[in-house]
């Protein structure tokens, strides 16, 4: 460990501590639907929108309707990716050549990108032609963003609104983000990329002939379009099969900076979003103090694990840290934080490869989708998903003190909290269901490269991240196989939306509820205490869970890394 | 809820056709168009030519298999640096694929440079298997064996690799490093001057 690596580290929460208020005040106009000086430019467009889709902006919908509407517009854009994906070798932009994918890959691909995982089962550089990048994924990567932070809007309002019918209207949401928010955003982001080094251009690759004078074919694309969005909208699915490792895609320390900066930019300013609403930002303060304390734990376990190195290698004559699956240009710090970035948030994304981590290091950021990527997490996924754990917490508090839980101004009842723990519970009961499965059974167990119990941590990793809408891999784990590719499929939607459902239920349900004013018995949710009482609520209750197949994976693993012990 | 689907289906289709449009097409054909016209060489590749040919990236790593040259980091990226095959070797921990492969690096650069311990980038397969970057002390481990391969001063060598360290962006931002395709190409040039 260096000095430099800390002060990274403390750079890098800072810069997104002073950003936190700013992406949170801009949130908040579009959550309030007020005009934001980009107004002027894209007003147009917004309006000419609804106008061709007959959309009635001001239609305030009751959560079923929200929820319909969500539902039916992801199911037309998978639609769409699937077809482009099957179709590919016919459409054009296609300058390699590509052959369409197969309906399991195809399946697979357009669940993993219309619920904002971006699980790759394919090698981009060699499967995917510069159409099926562009058109097939890279409006996902926009609108499963847009998606989820609408769905943070409409949960947000059931705890701000009182006595009210309806939770917002998911087609305006959705359009506000994405043009006033999240493209923006992108066309400085794409132009910085492609200043720093990432390709954007059609063509589909170029030949050089290297020193040796041995022919090189570096494969290239409309990258920086499609990079910029990937991380701001915490997707995560990479151009290139090495994904944010490959050079073309992340070419500098900077640029591998600002990626992780841009993966927790939205989710930070949600927190503060969520304060503005239920009209104290202390609440909004409050969580994500309690998020990043986890994150920072996080960050010291696989800082202090890689650093330290695999002792294996280091009987064999090799010194320094574990660079297995690093990047020199990065090194073992920043690799470390992008790992427990790009796992608190269901980004996926990666910059060096987890299953290449020592084992205590690798099982963080299995951890940290285990714990429902509630610290920070996707874009608005992760805030609605740690509200959930709030109502717990207020529940649990209330149990204690012997009072009807409270929550900023709202009753939290016996519906909200079944709800709640519906919603939570689904995760550990697919994330182990699935992993049981495929442990036992032939075609789960042709999946692993690695053998003994790093074996097992691959199974469980794929998994926990298309379950937890992660999409990073313990990648030596075949995947493309048509068992893989429909199990992870399934697992994908069932993660995503039955979170979702159960989510917007409280929504309305709150919504409906009267207003009520904080008393000297209620329990205050600001303080340290709360922040405390939080922690321990998704460290026990989504965490907990987990402990025994960790055991059997990453900390069996290092037990055998320490012992010597090869598999 | 048979009415709230009716409802949803013109506007679900509708505006998946103009957001593909818009997030599809225009945005990145625009963002291609305008990085074309203000920086061709990054849009491309970054490529790097020598006498008008293009010898690689910039960007991405080589092989080095030639005693002569700096050794590149371990690829497994295709059967080595394919840059239609970015990956890493995904071995674990303890993983006996792992010790075999170092094993035998380490030998290797014992046999060609002496002395131990062996930098671990040196020996250990990058993320992407196109890393384009040695660690200074993988590329000072090698100094003594280029040299005498090349019949060059190894001071001259040695001064060559600290001119071409690359100290982090701000001080903090990432690890030093050196790229081996520019020390190489730097390595060439000095040995052709000295023949001269």
């Amino acid at each position: 460990m260096t000095f430099q690596g800390w002060l990274l580290i403390a750079a890098f929460v800072g810069i997104l501590l002073a950003l936190t208020k700013p992406v949170g005040l801009w949130l908040f106009a579009l959550y309030e639907g007020r005009p934001t000086p980009l107004h002027a430019i894209l007003g147009p467009v917004e309006r000419g929108f609804y106008k061709l889709s007959a959309i009635d902006p001001n239609e305030d919908q009751s959560w079923r309707r929200y929820a319909v509407h969500m539902l039916i517009f992801n199911a037309a854009l998978l639609l769409l990716t699937y077809a482009i994906l099957r179709l590919q070798a016919g459409l054009p932009l296609n300058p390699l050549g590509y052959a369409g994918l197969s309906e399991h890959l195809s399946f697979n691909t357009a669940v993993s990108f219309t619920t904002n995982t971006n699980w790759q089962s394919y090698g981009g550089e060699s499967t995917m032609s510069n159409l099926s990048q562009m058109l097939g994924l890279t409006i996902h990567n926009f609108l499963s963003a847009a998606t989820g932070i609408a769905l943070a809007f409409a949960f947000f309002r059931g705890f701000a609104r009182r006595s009210a019918a309806g939770i917002g209207n998911f087609w305006a949401d959705v359009t506000r983000v994405t043009l006033y928010l999240l493209l923006p955003i992108c066309i400085v982001y794409a132009l910085f990329l492609i200043a720093s080094g990432v390709p954007q251009t059609l063509a589909g690759s170029v030949d050089v002939t290297t020193l040796e004078g041995v022919k090189q074919t570096l494969a290239l694309g409309p990258v920086a379009s499609q990079e910029a969005i990937k991380m701001l909208g915490t997707n995560g699915g990479g151009f290139f099969n090495a994904n944010s490792a490959h050079p073309f895609e992340n070419p500098t320390a900077l640029t591998n900076f600002v990626q992780m900066v841009s993966i927790f930019l939205i989710g930070f300013g949600l927190t503060w979003t969520f304060g503005k609403a239920v009209g104290n930002t202390r609440q909004g303060w409050a969580i994500l103090a309690a998020m990043l304390t986890i994150f920072l734990i996080g960050v010291t376990v696989v800082y202090t694990q890689e650093a330290a190195g695999n002792p294996i290698l280091h009987g064999l004559g090799v010194s320094g840290g574990n660079m297995e699956g690093k990047e020199v240009r990065f090194g073992i710090a920043a690799s470390a934080l992008f790992s427990v970035v790009t796992t608190a948030a269901s980004c996926g994304a990666v910059n060096a490869m987890h299953d290449s981590f020592t084992a205590l290091g690798g099982m963080i950021p299995l951890f940290n989708i285990q714990l429902g990527e509630v610290v920070v997490g996707g874009v608005g996924a992760g805030i609605y998903g740690f509200l959930l754990f709030a109502i717990l917490a207020v529940f649990v508090a209330g149990l204690m003190v012997g009072r009807t839980p409270e929550y900023v101004g709202k009753k939290i009842e016996s519906r909200e909290v079944k709800l709640a723990v519906l919603a939570i519970a689904v995760l550990p009961l697919i994330i182990l269901g699935f992993t049981a499965i495929a442990s036992v059974m032939d075609a789960g167990l042709a999946g692993p490269l690695n053998k003994g119990p790093h074996g097992f941590s691959e199974i469980l990793y794929a998994f926990t991240s298309a379950v937890g809408n992660n999409g990073s891999a313990f990648a030596g784990l075949t995947a493309n196989t048509p068992f893989y590719n429909g199990l992870l499929g399934i697992a994908m939607w069932l993660g995503r939306f039955f979170v979702i459902i159960p989510m917007l239920a409280i929504a309305g349900s709150l919504a409906a509820k009267k207003y009520t004013p904080a008393t000297a018995g209620s329990f205050p949710t600001t303080g340290p205490l709360w922040t405390g009482l939080l922690i321990g609520i998704v460290l026990i209750v989504g965490g907990l869970t987990f402990l025994p197949s960790l055991a059997l994976g990453p900390i069996a693993d290092h037990l055998a890394m320490i012992r010597g012990q090869l598999f | 809820m048979g009415k709230d689907f009716l409802t949803s289906l013109r506007p679900a289709f509708t505006l998946t056709i103009l957001f593909a449009l818009l997030l599809g097409i225009v945005y990145p054909l625009t963002m291609t168009g305008i990085g074309q016209t203000l920086f061709p060489h990054q849009a491309n590749g970054s490529l790097v030519e020598e006498q008008g040919k293009p010898v690689g990236s910039s960007l991405i790593g080589q092989g080095f298999a030639d005693p002569r040259y700096f050794s590149s980091r371990p690829s497994a990226a295709g059967k080595g640096y394919d840059g239609l095959a970015s990956s890493g070797s995904n071995f674990g921990p303890t993983s006996q694929a792992l010790v075999d492969r170092t094993k035998a690096d380490v030998a290797k650069f014992q046999q060609m440079s002496p002395g131990l311990p062996v930098p671990s980038d040196l020996v250990t397969a990058s993320a992407s298997g196109l890393d384009p970057d040695i660690s200074p002390e993988a590329a000072f481990y090698q100094v003594a064996r280029v040299a005498a391969v090349r019949g060059l001063p190894a001071a001259r060598v040695r001064a060559l690799v600290q001119d071409t360290i690359r100290t982090p962006f701000l001080g903090f931002l990432g690890d030093p490093s050196v790229n081996i395709l520019d020390l190489n190409r730097r390595l060439d040039r000095i040995s052709a001057t000295t023949a001269q």
